[in-house]
């Protein structure tokens, strides 16, 4: 099992647009990713790749949250996706 | 050829085809259990090919959408086969219920979820019931709810539109708009009139036609016949000609006389108040302040209000802005300001008497107001909805002169306002006839009813003896306090010349309908249209007073109105 620890970065928090994008780059994957507020028991991680579990996270700008994955390719995927939450979609 | 009529809400001759609006889904009974021939394996696949389908559906109608659609579009499409949606379905697919009631209970979870959060998210909870509702409909093979989807325009035959359906109405699809219930004061012929779409509604009979016939449809007249022959086809010519002429107001209301009536717009924001502004409206008569509140479930704060009415005011230039507090309550609930649970929400604790059960938020939504108003050049008049008695008035007055507010003014709905107009009128600067609600509770008839639509017209002569009485209460007062009409029966031409025949000053009304009201009032003297005004308070039904002032008004059939 991986882990990575991202800060949000777009304005709107991840919302609208950048909970879209990157729950399209989440599905894309081969792998499945989790998504959790930082400290939350990794039991009650959720599907990174569901845009629903995405906004009912609520996650604002500068929140902090958990990546986690395992099998081949955790690695990347998760450098990819952390450097996507790192990035203001909002922006782009 | 089969004829069909109705009630004529916005003017217009089309020829088209039309297409029936689905029925609305029908909730999947709850406890619904899987078949016995299926597996819950096998459902969840069902569930899953229908997600799927739902998607696919969505991103090709994304794909030709605007900009603005294709968002929400492309985001619905993401929702139909998320995960936490799915899965929440099969789980409960796993104890025993359908793929129906396993997705329709899932939905519910999530939307209930989003709703909770508030805000932007809660306003995404309609997005995963609309998807929720296309899953279910793809499960038993029937068309998805809404408007239908199609490549050509079509003639849009409804029972009646929900609000929700009206937001997805795509002007360059949909030709005209027709229902079989609804009156011409339910908000399927507001939003018609205000999109400027040939729309009649409570046409009874419609539903029997097949999806595909060709019909002609007069929204004047309110009629619709199939199989349009030569003579429909010259009539639908004769109007695109008019319609040119009808798309443009010079910017003043004027009688053959020369007598004045200017021409205000009602708006509902800072965009409607720019697109007013082009059309040539002589200031606003009706600044629905509801659309900086609703969707809300928190009062929104001084600074925002503040922001959201200067546009308006900035829109206008010098010119008069008259800004009707908020008017919660009954089809407009506000979370933090209205009882849901009020038996009978129309006489219920609405417009200026949420100041009682929730007092701070008209002072306040005052205080943005007069903020505003000193921010720009425009001259704000600031008016109360559902005043009912002369204290009533009083105490609004006394609110704005402690906000700075140097115009107070009331709205004229209740039947109780129009009989004491001249006590009322002593205690503020000027009234204001919202004819939609007179017409409502003079008739004792709910506006969002289609079986009551006969009663609930403006045209009726007890509606208009009530208009007549209010300005008689104006001119006892002695003060030449101006009342206007802000109401939609100002945006019918012949009904606009007999309000200004019992004495209305101004009119207000969606800015669409500008330009044809003026058209017919440079035909009539104001003499003229005294006259015409007495035809119709004599009347013995709405109907012939209508017909009656619709006749000796050549101008309407000339121009096709």
């Amino acid at each position: 099992m991986s882990e990575r620890l991202a800060t949000i970065a777009s304005a709107s928090g991840l919302h609208a647009r950048p909970a879209a994008l990157f729950a399209e780059a989440a599905g894309a994957l081969d792998i499945e990713v989790t998504i959790a507020p930082k400290g939350a028991p990794e039991d009650d991680a959720l599907d990174a790749s569901s845009i629903l579990s995405l906004m009912t996270l609520g996650a604002a700008k500068g929140d902090e949250v958990v990546l986690r994955a395992s099998g081949d390719g955790a690695e990347a995927a998760l450098d990819s996706l952390v450097a996507l939450l790192e990035t203001d979609l909002d922006a782009v | 050829m089969q004829n069909f009529s109705g009630v004529g809400v916005m003017p217009g001759r089309v020829i088209g085809t039309i297409r029936h609006m689905p029925p609305a889904l029908s909730e999947p009974p709850a406890g619904e259990k899987l078949d016995a021939s299926v597996t819950a394996e096998q459902a969840i696949a069902r569930l899953k090919e229908a997600a799927a389908s739902v998607q696919a559906d969505l991103r090709t109608r994304a794909a030709t959408a605007s900009p603005e659609a294709k968002a929400v579009l492309e985001a619905t499409a993401q929702m139909a086969t998320d995960s936490m949606l799915l899965k929440g379905a099969n789980k409960l697919i796993n104890t025993g219920l359908s793929a129906e009631r396993g997705i329709w209970e899932s939905g519910e979870t999530v939307a209930q979820m989003l709703i909770t959060l508030g805000g932007y998210m809660a306003e995404r909870a309609t997005d995963v019931l609309d998807v929720r509702a296309r899953i279910v409909a793809a499960l038993r093979g029937v068309p998805a709810p809404g408007i239908p989807d199609s490549t050509d325009p079509f003639i849009l035959v409804a029972e009646d539109l929900a609000p929700a359906d009206t937001a997805t109405l795509d002007p360059a699809k949909v030709i005209a708009l027709l229902t079989t219930g609804g009156g011409p004061q339910s908000h399927t012929a507001i939003i018609a009139r205000a999109m400027g779409l040939t729309a009649i509604v409570a046409a009874k009979g419609l539903e029997a036609l097949e999806s595909g016939t060709e019909i002609f449809v007069d929204g004047a007249a309110g009629t619709i016949s199939t199989s349009p022959g030569d003579t429909e086809r010259t009539a639908v010519d004769a109007w695109l000609k008019n319609a040119a002429l009808l798309s443009v107001f010079d910017g003043n209301g004027v009688m053959a006389d020369g007598h004045l009536v200017p021409l205000l717009a009602n708006v509902g924001g800072g965009k409607d108040a720019v697109k007013a502004a082009a059309a040539g409206a002589q200031g606003v008569g009706l600044l629905r302040t509801e659309f900086c509140f609703l969707g809300r479930d928190t009062e929104p704060s001084i600074e925002e209000q503040v922001a959201e009415y200067k546009a308006v005011f900035d829109a206008f230039g010098s010119k008069k802005v008259v800004v009707r507090t908020l008017d919660a309550g009954a089809d407009k609930p506000l979370p933090f300001l209205t009882d849901a649970s009020e038996p009978n929400p129309a006489l219920g604790v609405r417009g200026y008497r949420t100041d009682t059960t929730s007092p701070g938020v008209l002072a306040r939504q005052l205080s943005a107001i007069a903020t505003a108003s000193a921010g720009s050049e425009a001259e704000v008049w600031v008016m109360a909805p559902m005043i009912s008695t002369p204290s009533e008035a009083a105490d609004f007055a006394a609110m704005c002169a402690d906000a700075g507010l140097a115009t107070p003014g009331v709205m004229v709905e209740v039947p109780s306002a129009a009989l004491g107009s001249e006590a009322i009128l002593g205690q503020v600067s000027f009234a204001s006839l919202g004819t939609n609600d007179l017409t409502q509770y003079t008739m004792a008839a709910d506006r969002q009813l289609g079986p009551l639509a006969a009663l609930n017209n403006p045209w009726q002569p007890a509606v208009l003896r009530l208009i007549e009485l209010t300005v008689a209460g104006s001119r006892a007062e002695g003060n030449h306090k101006p009342v206007g009409v802000c109401g939609e029966a100002a945006a019918d031409p012949a009904l606009a010349v007999v309000l200004v025949g019992l004495g209305v000053s101004t009119l207000s009304m969606s800015a669409r309908s500008l330009a044809s009201v003026a058209a017919v009032l440079k035909t009539v003297t104001l003499e003229r249209a005294g006259e015409l005004a007495q035809l119709a308070l004599a009347a013995p039904s709405a109907e012939t007073a209508r017909t009656a002032v619709r006749e000796a008004l050549p101008a309407l059939a000339e121009l096709g109105l």
